[in-house]
Order: structure tokens, then sequence, then C-alpha cells
């Protein structure tokens, strides 16, 4: 089938194509489109991230302390310079530099293989300390003991007062209407509740947590000024860092192999006549990748 | 506004009144909004009637007049645009929809705000069932109102998103865990109506059901007080039987040795139950105690770990109340 | 090869050997790494078509039991996972590929006089995803079925115990063969039109295809990011959506409803296309309002990423957001109140041909007409608190899913069938299957409205004795339903193998794919193609002794032969 079908003359113009120009038109709209949904797909990733911190800042003060901002940085570094890296590569094969070229794609492979490197040093780390996704969370006391008297130390006003707003049933999420425990309950429910002698009868839940009566109340409260070190929910902090970064080291493995193969071709002297179209798609692929590191080492490591 | 003044007289033609307001598309009207929800509906009814009719009218029209015949199997070139229809095609519609949705959103304003006075009721949704508590803290199945009287609903849901939903009333409002939502409604007749579960949760979805009984003013307050205090003039076995079927577990739990999600009551007590963990435990007192507290501290083997807390919902004299009714039903006392 | 009149036909009528696109390569293999558009869609048809019957039968399950209240022949756990299957199959296998996977991917070259999309190795990439996806899905249903509704919602589908992974997992993986089609489809659009075909002579099921595939490109990915997250949710526990984990459930739903809102846009705006398409051609007359028609089709891509939060009107929202999102709502129906009208006046004066495919036009116009308009009902704020989760929605939505994409998909296999296959179906059975799906259907669907006006809710095992009268009547309707598609499914089978050779343009349109032979050869075109206004039907003239339609002016449309260069 597929020898019928390619009855071009020119070994790099597929069949149904016109010209090379309407080609390389053609693939490079394509890769467009394709960054597109790239960045929508983590884009929908930003919005829970955004609606989470909005409605739980605590957690992210908290959860941020953990991250090493030096090995963050270092990557970050590490990325930028392979965009570099890769654009040259780009420059060297319309110009068909075959050396060049290799060296580049060799150079941008060690770096995202640095930056996986760097990653896997983090990740260790945090799987050493229990400081995993939220089924897994089971920080060891040290970290924690370390951790929460740098906090108080450093953070400890504005943490108390933002954790204060972060109670149960504050939910406030996107658009969305909802009322503090607190202003809902009638004031006489709650008495009755206190007062046994009225009725016999104990109110039904109001809440998932069942927050009626003054002790349930006062414990609840307790917690709350708790997370001043550990707030409940950091575990979920985790949950949202390794996913994202995660889908986001996911993307930087299929870099290094789009890598491998551009090298591969390189090799074979595909890129001697100057049709860089696959290479600059890819770069193109791998500044957005870079770009959206950038972004995440902004907001999970550069929190205040 | 002569197009809605039409419809509503023809609406008024077909209504019977003797129904409470039921139409062919609508059940009875029984509270304050559901005439405008009505009449809303009817008037969307009739532009789409107007433009359904026009349009399959136009259609059949043009089918038989300029149908294809011998020898005419491609017809002439004729005009292929014209901007004037296309901008009254365009601009009616527009301004119709204008109106449309204005009239959705005042109603919906009214729907939407209850008034100051309100009765307030709080309503917990649950695997798969309502309890509604009222001020002075009795908890019922069933939604017992007053008549004429605004009343408003705080909701909140123990596990999944539940709706609740009164047809006659035209309300319906999600149920959410973690969160309040309210909805308001002041029934116009006294009666009987149902209450749907209208999200969907699972299992037990279509069976969560209750009713709102609308008392005629006057008689809610005395079978409020009546109502409340159960436990003072039932038996403890009585009461616990009451509090079987008003606090939902019913839903899970037969007492006729059918097993449904939770094992059956029937013969419990006394018996040794072996659990999900391979250990044994002999029900009694304490062992109901905790299971109602803390359900999942000891799973009954081949059931899940369903069966929500009673945690600060039961009082001590309910739960010994339920703990008699399960001793009651050791097959002799007569209870079945 | 159409040999039988190869003598009449136009001068580029197929190649002297008689081979044609499903002769040329033979065995299992040459079909399932091809890289020609038309294998890939027709491989695509068989599969969607198998989709849609076993997405049918879970229909015919859901209607049987619901032919009395309570238990009739399935337990309440297996009626949900029936209409979750039912809906879940019909929407990700079905309709949302439907149109633009297989028919789109084999009218889309030939109408632009192309050889092939641009990117021919991503098309077979996506129907490998589908495949895939499709696999997934099965597997799920297999192991154990989801019982949460095609919609997913939190925090039902992260707490039950059904296969809610592997399920979200297909379907993710749906997404991509979904975006792929899409992509391509811009790209070929952009770069591979013909000398002479701007952008206002595309024909018009080019104009909704492209738009479709805005919203594939831009919704879906936001689709796949969400079932991502669902599935973490489940098996990690993230929290986002959990309100035991400070999540929010409600947020899911937002989620959702953006790709899923234009999502019900990517399943009607090809079905729009088809009918601009054969209105024209079977009133024997040019497209009226030409540009209306395509500007509406990217008016409602674009209007239909603003208006998800109308589905949502009772979930807690707050009531400005409420009322901006009815507001939106409305305007997605001007652009389609202008198609229709468009498409009346396409008919008048014509010659209007009632052939099989212009049935299935009229039976569109009537039903898409009820469908839309109850979307009115829907979205104006009031009566949707009232209408919302009960069988009025389920009725509006049959009837603008199945009134409006499905029939007109049928419509569009019957128009481009002889094309496809070069063979024609029987005439006679087609009209009375027609005829038998629109009484079946409405039998099926009307009665819903009814009782969902009168609060029957959705999603419903068990229900209230009075609505068993419009249950059951609406089981009959699916039955007929039932009859009508095992005819058509017979008489098209029969015309594969007995049905008489199609000529190359059996019903007089005048767009470029019916200036190749019935089936086309492998690349589809011996010429090179010039683009001339695709309605321009006066154009061409009727030919009785064979049946075809020719250009009075043949050699009008091709520029050379191709290989001179
Ligand atoms: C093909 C799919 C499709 C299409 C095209 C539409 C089209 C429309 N839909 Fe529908 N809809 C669905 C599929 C679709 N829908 C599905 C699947 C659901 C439920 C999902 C679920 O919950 O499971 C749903 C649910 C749904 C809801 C939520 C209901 C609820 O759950 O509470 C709403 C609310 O606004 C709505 C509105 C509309 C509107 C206004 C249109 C408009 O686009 C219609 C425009 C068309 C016309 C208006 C008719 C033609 C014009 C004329 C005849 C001229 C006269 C016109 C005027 C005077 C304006 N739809
Ligand atoms: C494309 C979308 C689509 C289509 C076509 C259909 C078609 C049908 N649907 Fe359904 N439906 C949905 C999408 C669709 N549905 C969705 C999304 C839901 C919501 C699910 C949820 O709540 O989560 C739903 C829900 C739904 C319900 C509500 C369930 C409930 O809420 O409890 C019901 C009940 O009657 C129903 C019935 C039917 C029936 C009788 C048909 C019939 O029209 C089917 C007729 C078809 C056949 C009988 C197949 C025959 C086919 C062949 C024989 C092969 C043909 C071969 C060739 C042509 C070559 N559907
Ligand atoms: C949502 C369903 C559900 C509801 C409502 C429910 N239960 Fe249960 N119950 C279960 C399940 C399932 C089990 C078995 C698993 C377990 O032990 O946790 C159980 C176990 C029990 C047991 C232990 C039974 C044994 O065999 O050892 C007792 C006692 C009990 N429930 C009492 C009650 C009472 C009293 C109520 C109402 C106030 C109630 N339950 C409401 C589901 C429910
Ligand atoms: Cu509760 Cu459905
Ligand atoms: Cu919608």
């Amino acid at each position: 089938m597929a020898g019928s079908h390619f009855t071009g003359h020119n070994p790099d113009l597929a069949h149904h194509f016109e010209n090379l120009d309407q080609q390389r038109q053609s693939s490079r709209l394509g890769m467009w489109l394709f960054l597109v949904t790239e960045i929508l797909f983590f884009g929908g990733l930003f919005c829970a991230y955004v609606v989470y911190r909005v409605n739980h800042p605590e957690v992210f003060i908290f959860g941020h302390h953990f991250l090493d901002k030096s090995l963050g940085a270092l990557n970050t570094v590490v990325l930028i310079c392979s965009s570099l890296t890769m654009a040259w590569a780009v420059r060297a094969a319309q110009l068909k530099q075959r050396a060049i070229l290799q060296l580049m794609l060799v150079l941008s492979f060690v770096l995202a293989g640095t930056f996986l490197g760097v990653k896997y040093v983090e990740y260790s780390h945090k799987w050493h300390h229990g400081l995993l996704w939220a089924s897994r969370y089971a920080p060891d006391a040290h970290i924690l003991a370390e951790a929460g008297v740098e906090v108080a130390e450093a953070h400890g006003e504005e943490a108390v007062s933002e954790s204060i707003e972060g109670v149960p049933g504050d939910e406030i999420g996107l658009a969305v209407e909802a009322l503090p425990v607190d202003e809902v309950l009638p004031e006489t429910l709650l008495e009755n509740a206190a007062d046994s002698e009225i009725s016999k009868i104990a109110p039904a839940a109001v809440g998932p947590a069942g927050l009626v009566t003054p002790e349930a109340r006062a414990a609840a409260e307790a917690e709350r000024n708790a997370v001043i070190v550990n707030p409940a929910n950091a575990k979920t902090f985790f949950s949202v860092y390794f996913l994202m970064t995660g889908l986001h080291g996911i993307h930087v493995i299929l870099g290094m192999i789009a890598m491998l193969w551009l090298l591969k071709l390189t090799r074979q002297g595909v890129f001697d006549g100057g049709h860089y179209t696959k290479v600059d798609n890819i770069a193109l692929y791998w500044h957005v990748v870079d770009l959206i590191w950038i972004y995440l080492f902004l907001l999970m490591y550069l929190i205040d | 506004m002569i197009l809605t003044g039409l419809f509503d007289m023809m609406m008024r033609l077909i209504r019977a009144p003797e129904d409470g307001g039921a139409t062919f598309w609508m059940p009875p009207q029984s509270s304050t909004i559901a005439g405008e929800v009505d009449w809303l509906f009817n008037f969307i009814l009739g532009i789409s009637v107007f433009f359904f009719v026009l349009i399959v009218v136009v259609m059949l029209v043009f089918v038989v007049k300029y149908r294809r015949r011998e020898g005419w199997e491609t017809a002439p070139a004729s005009t292929s645009h014209n901007t004037l229809l296309e901008l009254t095609w365009t601009g009616i519609p527009v301004a119709l929809v204008v109106v449309i949705f204005f009239f959705g959103f005042k109603s919906y304003l009214n729907m939407s705000t209850p008034p100051a006075n309100a009765y307030e009721i709080q309503v917990s949704g649950q695997k798969w069932n309502w309890s509604f508590t009222y001020p002075n803290g009795y908890v019922d199945q069933n939604l017992h109102v007053p008549a004429d009287r605004p009343v408003e609903l705080l909701m909140t849901s123990v596990d999944v998103i539940h709706s609740f939903y009164v047809p006659a009333f035209r309300v319906k409002m999600d149920v959410v865990p973690g969160r309040y939502t309210k909805a308001w409604f002041e029934a116009t007749m006294p009666g009987e109506y149902n209450i749907f579960c209208a999200e969907y949760c699972g299992t037990g979805h279509s069976d969560m059901s209750a009713m709102v009984i609308v008392h005629p003013s006057g008689e809610f307050g005395p079978w409020l007080e009546k109502a409340s205090n159960f436990l003072l003039t039932m038996t403890p076995v009585e009461g616990g039987r009451k509090l079987y079927e008003i606090r939902g577990c019913q839903q899970c739990h037969s007492v006729d040795g059918g097993a449904r999600t939770g094992p059956t009551f029937f013969k419990l007590f006394g018996k040794d139950e072996s659990l999900t963990d391979g250990l044994t435990v002999t029900v009694d007192e304490n062992y109901i105690r905790e299971s109602l507290l803390e359900p999942n501290a000891k799973v009954v083997a081949g059931f899940e770990a369903v069966m929500p807390t009673y945690q600060g919902r039961l009082k001590d004299d309910e739960i010994a109340a339920l703990i008699a009714y399960i001793k009651s039903l050791d097959g002799k006392t007569g209870e079945e | 090869m159409a040999e039988g009149h190869s003598a009449v036909v136009t001068p580029m009528s197929g190649g002297a050997s008689g081979e044609n696109y499903l002769t040329t390569g033979k065995g299992p293999l040459s079909w399932l790494f091809t890289l020609d558009h038309k294998r890939i869609s027709v491989m695509y048809m068989v599969c969607i078509l198998g989709s849609f019957l076993l997405g049918g039968v879970f229909a015919l399950l859901i209607r049987t039991e619901l032919w009395a209240p309570g238990a009739t022949i399935m337990t309440a756990d297996t009626y949900n996972k029936m209409f979750t299957l039912h809906g879940a199959v019909m929407i990700f296998l079905f309709i949302i590929p439907g149109i633009p996977a297989a028919l789109g991917n084999f009218v889309l070259p030939l109408m632009l006089g192309a050889k092939d999309v641009a990117l021919p190795r991503l098309n077979l990439l996506s129907f490998w995803c589908w495949l895939a996806g499709a696999t997934v899905c099965l597997v799920s249903i297999v192991v154990g079925a989801v019982d949460t509704g095609w919609t997913f919602y939190t925090p039902y589908s992260t707490t039950t115990s059904t296969a809610v992974v592997s399920m979200t997992l297909g379907a993710f993986i749906l997404g991509f063969s979904s975006i792929f089609t899409g992509l391509n489809f811009i790209v070929t659009i952009h770069t591979m039109r013909p000398e002479g075909m701007t952008w206002f002579k595309m024909p018009l099921f080019l104009w909704s295809l492209y738009s479709t595939a805005i919203i594939q490109v831009l919704a879906t990915p936001v689709l796949g990011i969400t079932l991502l997250l669902l599935i973490a949710e489940r098996t990690l526990g993230v929290g986002i959506f959990d309100p035991a984990l400070g999540g929010d459930p409600v947020l899911y739903q937002h989620f959702f409803w953006f790709y899923s809102h234009p999502a019900v846009y990517i399943m009607i705006l090809p079905a729009m296309g088809i009918i601009s398409e054969l209105v024209s051609v079977f009133s024997g007359k040019h497209i009226f309002g030409y540009k209306f028609i395509a500007w509406s089709s990217i008016a409602i891509a674009v209007f239909s990423f603003l208006v998800w939060g109308h589905h949502m009107f009772t979930s807690g929202q707050s009531g400005l957001v409420n009322m901006i999102f009815s507001a939106l709502t409305f305007s997605v129906a001007i652009p389609s109140a202008v198609k229709v009208f468009n498409w009346l006046a396409t008919m008048y004066k014509g010659a209007i041909n009632l052939a099989a495919p212009m049935l299935y036009v009229l039976s569109f116009l009537f039903l898409f007409a009820i469908g839309g308009l109850t979307g009115l009902f829907l979205g104006s704020l009031s009566v949707n608190i009232h209408l919302h989760d009960t069988y009025f929605v389920v009725a509006h939505f049959h009837y603008v899913m199945f009134g409006g994409t499905v029939i007109a998909f049928l419509g569009g296999i019957h128009y481009w069938w002889p094309k496809m296959f070069g063979r024609m179906y029987s005439e006679f059975w087609a009209r009375i299957s027609a005829a038998l799906i629109f009484v079946g259907f409405n039998l099926t669907f009307f009665t819903q409205f009814v009782m969902g006006s009168h609060g029957m809710p959705r999603r419903y095992y068990n229900y209230l004795e009075v609505f068993k009268p419009y249950h059951q009547a609406s089981t009959v309707g699916s039955y007929i339903l039932g009859v009508a598609f095992m005819i058509m499914a017979y008489y098209l089978l029969h015309s594969l193998v007995r049905g008489e050779k199609a000529p190359e343009n059996p019903w007089g349109g005048a767009t470029l794919e019916w200036a190749t032979a019935s089936p086309p050869i492998a690349t589809n075109f011996e010429h090179e193609m010039v683009g001339l206004d695709p309605y321009d039907i006066d154009s061409l003239k009727f030919d009785r002794q064979t049946g075809n339609y020719v250009r009075k002016d043949p050699g009008s449309i091709f520029l050379k032969p191709i290989g001179d260069e």
C-alpha cells in the first residue's frame, strides 16, 4: 500500500503535497496547534491550582517550605540553557552545519538529563521523608519539627491570620456561594443543642463533621489553630506538586526521546539539505516545556 | 405583549382548576412561585409552537409545490442571498430571546431570595434518605410545613451530591457535601407532595424520596409540639422503632432477616458476628453503641464500610431506645 | 469502478485499470496500516456504527427495564451501569468522532480536490487512538462497568466501587483521537485548498468541519486534564475535588462542562454542515445565504465556550453567575436560527428530489427545531430550575443529538454511500426505514417531554405509577427504532454485494468529490482540480439514460492531469 502511496520525485516531499513549501507550512501549523493543546492541558491544572490556592493559602505557604529553592533555581537555569542549545540547533540545521547540529542536540539532551537528575534528587528526598501525595503522606517527625520551627519564626503571624480564614465549610469555590458554619447556624439551634433539657432530640448533622455542640466547635477551633504548624490538608500541596511536576517530567522525557530521534536523523544526513522543519518543531515543543517549568517554579517554589 | 396575553388566556382554558392548576404539561401549582414559572413556560411554549408550525408548514408547502418533476431535475438559478431577509430573521429571534431571558431572570430572582421572615428548616441528604431538622431540634424523615408561610431550607449533604426537588413547588436545589445551599418556597395548598432526589447518587437514587406535608395554617405548631416529644410518650421499644424508621436505619437494615446494604437486625442481639479482619464479636449493648458512633471500627464480614457515623447526631437516650428495639427483634417478643 | 457507465462519464472517470481505493492493496494489514484517508474513514465508519449498535442495545435494555416501576429485568445497580454505559458509549465512542471521523475524513480531501489530508500519519494515529481508547472502555465494561452517569460527577465518582478509572482512562485516550482529527482538518483546510478555492468558495461542510475542529482542539485538552485529575483523585486522593480534603466537588462540574458543552457543538456543527450540502443538492438549487451559514458556524463555535454554566443552575453557584450564563446561552440560539431559515429559503423555488437523503433533511428540520426550541426552555433560569435533571432534559438532548446529529449522519451516509462504495442501496427500503425512524423516534422521546415537565427525574430506576403510560409509550417507540435500524443495516449491507453500480454523480452535487470516480481511485483524482462555486448546480445537467449528472462544461474544473509537471 505505502509503496503506491508515495510516488513523489523528491524523497523529502510526501506524495500528497504539491511542493515543499506547502509541506513545511502544514507541519508548522500542525505543531503550533499541538502546542496550543499542550498549553490548554496544563492550563486546566493551573486553574485547579489557583482555585485550591485561593481557598487554602495556608496549605501552600506551609508546603512550599519543603521545596528546595536552590535546586529548583538550578533546574530553571539548566532548562533555559537547553532551550538556548535547541535554538542553536535549529540555526545549525538551517545553515546545514551537521557537526554543530549534532553537538547542540547532544548538549540539549544532556541538559535535559541533568534536569531529570536534579528532579530525582528532589523526589528521593521527599520520598525519604514521607512528603508524598495525599494517600502516601507520612512526614517523619523531625522534618516537620524543623520546618515547624522555621515556619513559626519566620511566618508566624501572617500564617495565623490566613489560616483562620481557612475554616472547614469555607470552601468558596469558583464563583460559588458558600457560607461559613458560624454565619449559617442560627444561634437558637446551637443553644438548643447544648441544652438537652429543652428537647430530648439531638439535631441532625448540619455538616459533614457535625460541628454543632460547643465542645465540638472548640475542638475544631483548636484543630484550626494547630494549622499554623501543620495544616490539615498539607498533603494536598504535595499531591498538586507531584501531579504538576510529574506531568512536566513526562513531557521532558518525551522531549528527550524526540532529541534522540533527531540525532539519529542527523547522522543519517537527513538535515544536510537544510530541511530543518523537524528540528524546528521539536525545538518549539521544547521551548514550551521550558516555559511551563518556569511557571511551575514560580508557582510552587517561590510562593511568597 | 399581545402575544403573552393571548397565551395566558389560552392556558386558562385548558387548565382544570379542580386539579390544583395541573395542565397537560405541568403538575399542580402549589407554591407562590409556581404560577410565575408556568407562565414563562407557556410563553416560551407559545413562541416555540409558532416557530415550529411555521417551519414545518413552510417546509411541507415547498416540498409539494416545488417537487422535482421530469425535465425539472435542477432548478434554474435564482437569487441566493438577500441581506434584508437575513437581518429580519436574525433580528426577530434576538428580540424574542431577550424577552425570554428577562422574564426567566426576573422570576429566578424571586425564587432565589427568601423573605426575611421565613421559617427555617435544616435539610440533610445522605444515601438514600432525607432528614429535616426543625428549629427546636426535632428530626423527621418527611418535611412538614405550614401553608401560607415562607419556609427556608438550609441544606447540606453527608456524603455525595443530592438535589432537593419538589415538582409541585417548582423548587430544586443541589445538596452538596462540605457546603450549605439554600432554597425557599411558600406552599399555598394544604396536602401532600412528592420530594425527589434529582441528582444521581447511586443505588437508591430513585428511592430517595420523601413527602412534603403542608399543614393548614394553625395546625403546624401543635403537630410539631406533639411530634417532638415522642420518646417521652412512648416505650423505649416503640421509640426505638420510630427512630429506626425516621433516622434512616431502615434504608440499610431490614428487620425480617433479609440482607440490604447492611446486616439485618432480626435476631441480631446476642449473635456472634464475624468481622472482615477475621475476629468475631458478640453483639451486645456496647457493640451496638460502637457500631453507631464508629461504624468503621468493626466491619461485619460480607459488607462494605459504608454506614455513616451517628456521632453527635443521636443522643444517649435515643441510642438506648434503638438498642431496646434491636433487642426486641429476637423472633419471640412478637416483633417481626 | 463503474464499468457500465464508463462510456458516458467525463474524461477523468477512473483509472483504465478499474482500480479503486478499495481494491488497491489486499489483506487486513493493508487496511490497518493504510495512510489513505478513505480507508481510514471506512474503518472509522465500521467501528463507529458498531459502537452505535452497542449503545443502542444498552438503550433498548434501559427502555425494557422502564416498562414498569421497580424491577423488571435487572437490579438498580445494573440499571445505573446501563444508562452510564449507554451515555458514555454514545457520546465518547459514537457521536463525537461520528461525522468528522467517518464522513469528514472521506469527504474533506475530496472536496478540496486534494490527494489526502495534510498529515496522513497523524490521521492513522487518530484511528489507533480511537481503537485503543475503545478497547480500554470495553475492557472496563467487561470487568465491572461504571455507575456514575456519563458526567462522572464527584464526589460520587471518587467514592463508588465501580471501574471508574479504566472508563475515564478510555475516554482520555479517545480525547487524543478527537484532537488529532481536528488538528489535521484545520491544517488541511489551511494549506491544501486548490487553486481558485478561496475561503468563501469552500463547501459549507468544510466550514462546519473547520469550526468543529477549533472546538476539538481548544476544548478537548481540558477534558483530558479533568479526567486525569479525576483518576488522580481516585488513586492518589489528591483532594482537589474532595470536600474532606478542602477541595471543591463543584469545581469538577465547571471543568467537565467547560469541555462537554462545546462538545455538544462538536456533535451538531458537522451535522449542520451535512444539511447545508444536502438541502442545496436535493433542491437542485444554489444554497441560500452562503456567507451567513458559514459565519454562523464560526459564531456557534465561539459562543459555545461561554455557556457551560447552564448545566449548573441548581448547583449553588451565585445568582450573578447564573444570570450571565443564561444570557449567553441564548446567544447560541441565534446562529442556529439563521441556519434553519436559510435552509428553508434554499428550498424555495427549487426542484425538490425526495430521495432518502432528503427525507433525512426534512426529518432533521422537524426534529432539530423541537430539540433546539426546548433548549430555550432550559436556558431560561426559572424554568430550568424546575426542568433540570428531569426527563425534559433527556428528551431535549435526544432531540438534538438523535433528531439532529444522528439523522444528519444517516442523511450523509445515504448521500455519500454511492461515492464511498460505488453501489446504490434500495431506495424503497431506505424510505421505509427513514419513515419508521421518524415515527419511532417521536413516540420514544416526545412522551419524555411531558413526563419530564410533570417532574419525572432522570436516572430513575423506579418511578411513580402515574408515569407508567408515558414510559410504556416510550418503550414501544424504542422498539420501532430498533426494527427500523435493522432494516437499514440489512439493505445497506445488501447493497454492498448486490447493489446497482453507482454513477459518478447520482444526486447532482457540484462539489469536487462528485467529479471523480465512484469509488475514487487511491490517489483521488487524475487531474488537478480547480475550486469553483460549490453550489452552482445550474452548471450540471441530468443524463436520464445513465442516471448521472454531468457538467455542461466538462473541462471547467480540471487544471491538468496529475503527473504532468
Ligand atoms: C447535539 C447536541 C446539543 C445541541 C445542539 C444543544 C443545543 C442547545 N441546548 Fe442542549 N444539551 C445537550 C445537547 C445539545 N444541546 C445535552 C447532551 C445536554 C444534557 C447533558 C446531560 O446533563 O447529560 C443538554 C442540556 C442542556 C441544558 C441544561 C439542562 C439541564 O441539565 O438543566 C441547557 C440549558 O440551557 C441546554 C440548552 C441548549 C440550547 C439553548 C441549545 C441551542 O443551541 C439550540 C439552538 C436551536 C434552536 C433555537 C432551534 C432552531 C431555531 C429556530 C427553530 C428558530 C426560532 C428560534 C428562536 C425564536 C430563538 N441544553
Ligand atoms: C448520541 C447519543 C445518543 C443516542 C443516539 C441515544 C439513543 C437512545 N437513547 Fe439515550 N442517552 C444518551 C445519548 C444517546 N441516546 C445520553 C448521553 C444519555 C444520558 C446518560 C446519563 O444519564 O448518564 C442518555 C440517556 C437515555 C435515557 C435516560 C436514562 C435515565 O435517565 O434513566 C433513555 C431512556 O429512555 C435513553 C433512551 C435511548 C433510546 C431508546 C435510544 C434509541 O434512539 C436508540 C436506537 C438505536 C438502536 C436500537 C441501535 C440500532 C443499531 C443498529 C441495528 C446498527 C445499525 C447499523 C447500521 C445503520 C449499518 N437514553
Ligand atoms: C448507608 C447504609 C446504613 C445506614 C443508613 C445505617 N447502617 Fe448500620 N450498617 C450498615 C452496614 C453496611 C453495616 C455492616 C458493616 C459495618 O459493620 O460497618 C452496618 C452495621 C450496623 C450494625 C452492626 C451489625 C452487625 O451485624 O454486627 C449495627 C448495630 C447498625 N449498623 C445499626 C444501625 C442503626 C441503628 C442505624 C440507624 C440509626 C444504621 N445502622 C444506619 C449500613 C447502614
Ligand atoms: Cu440522592 Cu439522588
Ligand atoms: Cu450545554
